[in-house]
């Protein structure tokens, strides 16, 4: 949080204003038309949904350790962006999928731990939210135990048939589509170094208030 | 390693439950050999403070000393060395006098743990029921067997939280006794109490706590009730 | 001094549920219950479909154990003995595996009255390969239970700890489901895969090696207030 974030926001609103008309300008697909357009949206979103769970596990892991409250803030600030890149992973894909496959969702490991990785994240936000003084560490332990099951989950999901698209992909993408999503992959990027410090801008500021009130108390 | 001191020094400590402040910058020593008394209205912060002395709960702020060990660096050895008795009593309802005592024994790697526990099934005047499962207990009789729970592994820090909580009149003077011997044999004795009367004829000093403030600390004289009064009824007029 | 605090908290545990068999009943009831509504769910003009057995035999198992922990745990709030046990001292990840270990034993019985109604409804060959069924009976339970033993004492404290335990429980042990469903089908099916059972009994020890680690790692941290 310091100079470079109005420069930041200029540069999210800039990207995602110019994203659609890149989007718009890519070469069509020639099996799946319009929809594969979703591509765009969807992997990038994944793709900061999972650097935001590297994130919120190795602050969670940080604040149980070494008892680190910032931590904790940066922890359930992504978090929550966990949540929201993922419910948008989430809703693309099987909107592709229908087109795709023709189904609306398909058991493989993929998207078995994407689903199974958001229940984590989401559960890390209920404990927060419903558990009461202490929970910020029980959602430290869920956070740490997430990311060590992610390895099981996709390792146990695999060993079914597996027919996501792989990562190899994106280098057998034809040109003119490459450069379009990577300049998506930024916008989410920037969205993300956006969005993270905000939110955990706003938890300190709040324990600030609590702190304040505190003391205002102390006062009186 | 073993753990000794003389004293539990609390310095500027404060807990506080997001913006509920249990205890807010409390200072007091207690020295060996002294029966210290906690006293003040429900919800002062007088469990929250046993509790962080007992390192139950960590501290927001401030510190605790017991002798040279800071609180931070508290471990089994500490925790070795103290004793608590909480209003919840902490025995298993299933089991019996006898068995309850023989498991926190056996759990703090006592030696010769029959002949502590007999004695202490004497002491709680339970040796006709210490085969008995607590859960026929009377509140006081629960009461005396969770007092030498806490006693069974003779700590130096003694912690009571509302021992005097449904004993009759006899069991009453018994306990008195009992914290004057271990008062003499240079044990620190921290009391939660409402009973004045007892909180007379056994504290040497007291001080009394409102909504998580320390608001007196001195000698007990004989007019503990007098002070209560004026500390606490008074101010919340 | 680790193992004699992890053994007399176990001890303790399995000598009030032996004077009470108030757990075990209910739990050993409750998986039975299970068992029962899944077989209408999953049952079909009289035939089970293909590997109901092992799905319905792991998810009474799961709900079973959910409700031991639960239980399990509330005892030690009863009287706040948790506490207690907290106070001792003793390395407070001694108290963990004492618990879990009450935990398992407990399970396993459960499990030794629930694997004989399933090969008895279903039909399937329990006596195929005994030693690998119970091994993966085992290194699944232990695995589910080392996260729901570390979860459910954390959740002593906290407030709606009923409905908390399962939400946090069951997307960790996923694994733990899937490779106990599998590795049972392949040794229900006829002639059992002891090569497939193999593998997914591999799975579930590692799961356990990983997270019986963390468990220990964290329990200390995550037990003060």
């Amino acid at each position: 949080m310091n100079r470079s974030y109005p420069f930041l926001v200029l540069a999210a609103v800039g990207l995602f204003a110019t994203a659609p008309v890149l989007i718009d300008l890519a070469p069509y697909e020639s099996t799946m038309g319009l929809v594969q357009k979703i591509f765009y949206y969807h992997v990038p979103s994944a793709m900061v949904m999972f650097l935001s769970a590297l994130v919120c596990g190795v602050a969670s892991a940080l604040y149980l350790f070494r008892k680190n409250t910032a931590a904790d803030r940066w922890a359930s600030s992504a978090a929550e962006l966990t949540v929201v890149f993922g419910l948008i992973v989430l809703v693309t894909g099987p909107l592709w999928a229908r087109k795709a496959w023709g189904v609306w969702w398909q058991w493989d490991a993929r998207l078995t731990s994407t689903l199974l990785m958001w229940m984590i994240f989401a559960a890390y936000l209920l404990v927060r939210r419903f558990g009461g003084p202490g929970a910020e560490k029980l959602a430290a332990a869920m956070a740490v135990f997430g990311m060590a099951n992610v390895p099981f989950v996709y390792v146990s999901v695999n060993i079914w048939r597996t027919i996501h698209p792989t990562t190899r992909v994106v280098p057998t993408l034809a040109p003119g589509m490459r450069g379009v999503f990577w300049f998506a992959v930024l916008a989410f990027m920037v969205l993300l170094a956006l969005l993270l410090p905000l939110r955990a801008r706003l938890g300190a500021r709040r324990e600030e208030l609590e702190e304040l009130y505190l003391m205002g108390d102390e006062g009186e | 390693m073993k753990v000794d001191f003389e004293d539990v020094a609390v310095r500027e400590l404060s807990r506080h439950y997001g913006r509920r402040r249990a205890l807010s910058r409390v200072s007091l020593t207690c020295r060996a050999g002294e029966v210290l008394g906690l006293l003040g209205p429900n919800g002062a912060g007088k469990s929250t403070l046993l509790a962080i002395l007992a390192t139950l709960l960590a501290p927001s702020a401030g510190d605790v000393r017991y002798g040279d060990l800071d609180l931070r660096d508290a471990g089994p050895a500490l925790r070795a060395r103290i004793g608590f008795l909480s209003h919840d009593l902490h025995l298993y309802p299933e089991l019996t006098a006898r068995e309850n005592l023989r498991f926190f024994g056996q759990l703090y790697g006592l030696d010769r743990v029959e002949a502590r526990v007999r004695e202490a099934l004497e002491h709680a005047g339970l040796s006709q029921r210490g085969d008995d499962p607590v859960s026929g207990f009377s509140r006081g009789m629960r009461q005396r067997l969770a007092l030498e729970r806490a006693l069974l592994h003779e700590p130096r820090l003694l912690l009571l939280d509302e021992p005097f909580t449904g004993l009759d009149d006899a069991s009453v003077g018994a306990l008195v006794t009992r914290l004057r011997a271990l008062r003499a044999a240079g044990r620190i004795i921290v009391v939660v109490t409402h009973d004045l009367d007892v909180a007379e004829a056994l504290l040497d000093r007291l001080a009394v706590l409102k909504d998580g403030r320390l608001v007196a600390l001195e000698n007990a004289s004989g007019r503990i009730r007098e002070h209560y009064r004026a500390f606490v009824v008074s101010r919340t007029s | 001094m680790f193992f004699r605090v992890a053994w007399l908290v176990m001890r303790k545990d399995l000598t009030v549920e032996v004077r009470s068999r108030e757990i075990l009943y209910t739990t050993a009831f409750f998986a039975v219950a299970c068992v029962l509504v899944f077989s209408f769910a999953l049952v079909k003009e009289g035939r089970p479909l293909e590997d109901a057995a092992a799905g319905i035999l792991w998810i009474a198992v799961a709900f079973a154990g959910t409700l031991a922990l639960g239980r399990t745990f509330e005892r030690e709030r009863h009287s706040e003995t948790l506490r207690a046990l907290m106070l001792a001292p003793s390395p407070r990840a001694a108290v963990y595996v004492g618990k879990l270990l009450g935990i398992v034993l407990l399970l396993l019985v459960v499990e030794a009255a629930l694997v004989p109604l399933i090969g008895l409804l279903f039909n399937v060959p329990i006596l195929a390969r005994p030693l690998l069924l119970a091994g993966l009976l085992a290194a699944g339970t232990v695995g589910f239970a080392a996260v729901g033993t570390l979860f459910a004492a954390m959740l002593v404290r906290a407030r709606s700890r009923d409905v908390l335990l399962p939400v946090l429980l069951y997307p960790i042990t996923i694994p733990v489901v899937i490779g106990g469903v599998r590795g049972t089908a392949a040794l229900f099916e006829l002639p059992p895969s002891s090569e497939m059972a193999g593998m997914w009994m591999a799975l579930l020890l590692f799961f356990d090696v990983v997270f019986v680690t963390l468990s220990l790692w964290t329990f200390e941290p995550l037990m003060t207030e």
